[in-house]
């Protein structure tokens, strides 16, 4: 294994050549699927147009960029980074590759305010289209999600935190999360019912920089956090008693961690609603192109935020006029490629 | 431990089984009872004992033999199926956590029931529980297959999970934009989403009745097979058994249970979760007897849920997938609480 040493400032870590790659790649596809994002919708642009319209403040282009498809854009691949570093972290702590986001009550969590709010307030009150849209459904998806991740949270401790543990609960409380979801939906008025699905698929229709700067404040604040941690989450998949041993202050770091991973997602929720798949296909997507032992944090933030800004290309654009949520393009791409990441690993 | 004081010990347990199983027999029974008896309208004991022995069609007859009689016979059915399908798919996963959701059955049969709607123009109860069934056979076989795709010796735990995930992501993610686009999916969807028994008629009872029997008897075959499985492939091989062989008879009996109840009644999550983690306690690991109490513990669980639901929210009811869940769950997480879970 090709590996470099890399210290700052008295901590050290094994730099992967070919993680490093990886992450490279990553940030280039990036880079392109942003700029592609900028040209491609229902006024079709060329590079030197984007260009231009980008500098020259007074033109329609300009508008249609800053306001409408950056923003867009930039939430999408920030909200795909911030869910798949979420996914990386509740993998790697409960040492399942099925754990995410959903598993820990955040998005589900999200999911129960959320049509609880569309289908209370109904559409006398003009359902999700006024205040409720712009301030409302983030604000209850972010409260939702933490309530979630803290009940989900307090079952689970128990002098400690067995990851094995907290993955039973988290299923048990997604499945009430899941079901008053699916009662809610059955009391609303069909056309709220719909809306309320919207959401709840994972939607960018419509997100704008006030969605885009809650999103990167999580990101700069929590990435450098995460990889301070990375070592005791290194540590971890030696198991509880091996770890003690080492001296790694297990139950605090892992809930540093948990903590951390619970903001990102509920940040990302609370953007975009839930996009399925990234969190949990992300960091398996990145762990076998690295193929390390552990999803790595970074490379997995970079894979969600390609998923993310590639299947909002397709949104928008597939059955155009008609914007598709995101998130249902997230899981018609995740889905086969995991199945295909299953396949292969098998022979 | 010689060998006189082992067959006393095998006297009491065989005795405390046929115990447990009596007791069992008599909560489905009152279970039963309570279903028939109670709802938005109550039907005192000797007026239920008429209207099935006697009927002269007064309302009470009328709502009990139309009603409240298809209601418990498809509780009962539903009951035991995904009872037994839990404990059956628990035991050939390894995994404590699986139940029909996991293998994408759930999920299958969601899809072909609003494909059907809206490529085939269905819109009758039965004809979406033929697409449901079908979608549900499909997914999990797709699932199963997909797992053993390029292993030797059937699917591990992990993949087998694996991939029911993405299947049902994948179909979930489908459905979604169907419903999405016609509002008449939508509303099929989400009532069956949320998964309820009431009104779903006699002639739904009987066109699921065949595939459950069946189920049933598959089930009851692997039994021993699996209780060998579950020492470990190589033990079981060295056994004698026949892995390929167990491991179909046994996502047979899962697809024909789940596949059926799930069209049938739409959504009844932790069922098939929690009702093998009830019974351990009582039958032990021997599937012979987990199995038959799995299927009478999840019938008396599900029928005393949709009486919860009956009477809790006055004059609407609650669908029954729903009690299940909030019943479920706490329990669940007691459960989980209590004790280091049992690891398959």
């Amino acid at each position: 294994m090709t590996a470099l040493p890399l210290r700052v400032a008295g901590l050290s870590w094994r730099v992967r050549l070919r993680g490093v790659a990886v992450t490279l790649t990553g940030l280039v596809l990036l880079v392109l699927l942003m700029a592609l994002n900028m040209r491609i919708g229902e006024l079709r642009m060329s590079l030197s147009d984007v260009v231009a319209g980008t500098f020259d403040v007074d033109s329609a282009t300009h508008f249609v960029i800053m306001e409408l498809r950056l923003p867009r854009a930039l939430t999408g691949a920030l909200v795909g980074a911030a869910l798949a570093l979420s996914g990386a972290i509740i993998q790697s702590i409960a040492r399942n590759p099925l754990a995410s986001p959903e598993i820990l009550g955040v998005t589900t969590g999200a999911s129960v305010t959320v049509v609880a709010g569309v289908v209370a307030s109904g559409s006398a009150y003009g359902g999700t289209s006024g205040l409720l849209a712009t301030l409302g459904i983030p604000a209850l998806a972010l409260a939702g999600g933490l309530i979630g991740a803290a009940v989900v949270y307090g079952l689970a401790w128990r002098r400690g935190l067995d990851g094995y543990r907290l993955v039973l609960v988290g299923i048990g409380v997604a499945a009430v999360f899941t079901n008053v979801k699916f009662w809610l939906l059955t009391v609303g008025d069909v056309n709220d019912t719909g809306r309320a699905m919207v959401w709840i698929s994972g939607s960018l229709n419509g997100r704008g920089w006030e969605h885009v700067t809650p999103t990167a404040l999580a990101l700069v604040v929590l990435v450098p956090l995460t990889l301070l941690g990375t070592r005791s989450l290194d540590a971890l998949r030696f198991g509880d008693d091996t770890i003690t041993a080492l001296g790694v202050r297990t139950n605090l770091a892992r809930a540093l961690m948990i903590l951390a991973a619970v903001l990102l997602a509920a940040v990302a929720t609370a953007s975009a609603g839930p996009i399925a798949f990234v969190a949990l296909a992300s960091p398996q997507i990145a762990l076998r192109l690295t193929r390390s032992a552990q999803p790595p944090l970074l490379c997995s933030a970079v894979v969600g935020a390609v998923l993310t800004a590639a299947a909002d290309l397709i949104a928008r654009t597939a059955f155009s006029p008609l914007e598709l949520p995101v998130g249902i393009v997230t899981a018609v791409l995740g889905a086969p490629y995991l199945i295909h990441l299953i396949w292969r690993s098998r022979k | 431990m010689s060998a006189t004081a082992v067959a006393p010990r095998l006297q009491v347990l065989r005795q405390r089984r046929l115990t447990v199983l009596l007791a069992l027999l008599a909560a489905v029974f009152v279970a039963i009872v309570l279903s028939i008896t109670i709802g938005s309208k109550s039907v005192p004991l000797p007026d239920a004992w008429h209207a099935l022995t006697a009927p002269t069609g007064t309302e009470n007859d009328i709502v009990i033999r139309s009603l409240r009689i298809p209601r418990t016979a498809l509780g009962i059915l539903a009951g035991i199926a995904l009872g037994v399908a839990g404990a059956l798919m628990q035991g050939h996963t390894r995994n404590p956590l699986a139940d029909p959701g996991l293998l994408g059955v759930t999920q299958g049969a969601a899809f072909a029931m609003v494909s059907s709607i809206i490529l085939l123009g269905a819109s009758s109860l039965l004809a979406y529980i033929w697409f449901g069934l079908a979608g549900a056979l499909v997914a999990s076989v797709a699932v199963f297959a997909l797992g053993m795709v390029g292993g030797r010796g059937g699917p591990t735990p992990v993949t087998l999970a694996l991939a029911g995930t993405a299947v049902s992501a994948l179909l979930y993610a489908l459905t979604s934009a169907i419903v999405l686009l016609d509002e008449q999916a939508m509303d099929v969807f989400r009532f069956w989403q949320a998964g309820s028994i009431a009104s779903r008629g006699s002639d739904v009872v009987w066109q699921v009745l065949p595939f459950i029997v069946v189920g049933l008897v598959l089930a009851m075959v692997n039994a021993p097979g699996l209780n060998a499985l579950s020492l470990g492939e190589d033990v079981a091989r060295s056994l004698g058994q026949n892995i390929a062989r167990t491991r179909t008879v046994g996502i047979a009996a899962v697809t024909l249970l789940s596949g059926a109840s799930v069209a049938a009644c739409g959504s009844l999550a932790f069922v098939g979760l929690i009702v093998p983690h009830l019974v351990r306690p009582l039958s032990g690991t021997d599937h012979r007897w987990l199995l038959p109490y799995s299927g009478l513990v999840g019938a008396a669980l599900l029928l005393l849920a949709d009486v919860i639901g009956r009477v809790v929210a006055p004059p609407g009811e609650l669908e029954v997938g729903v009690v299940l869940a909030l019943l479920g769950a706490p329990f669940f997480v007691a459960l989980v609480r209590r004790r280091k879970p049992v690891r398959l």
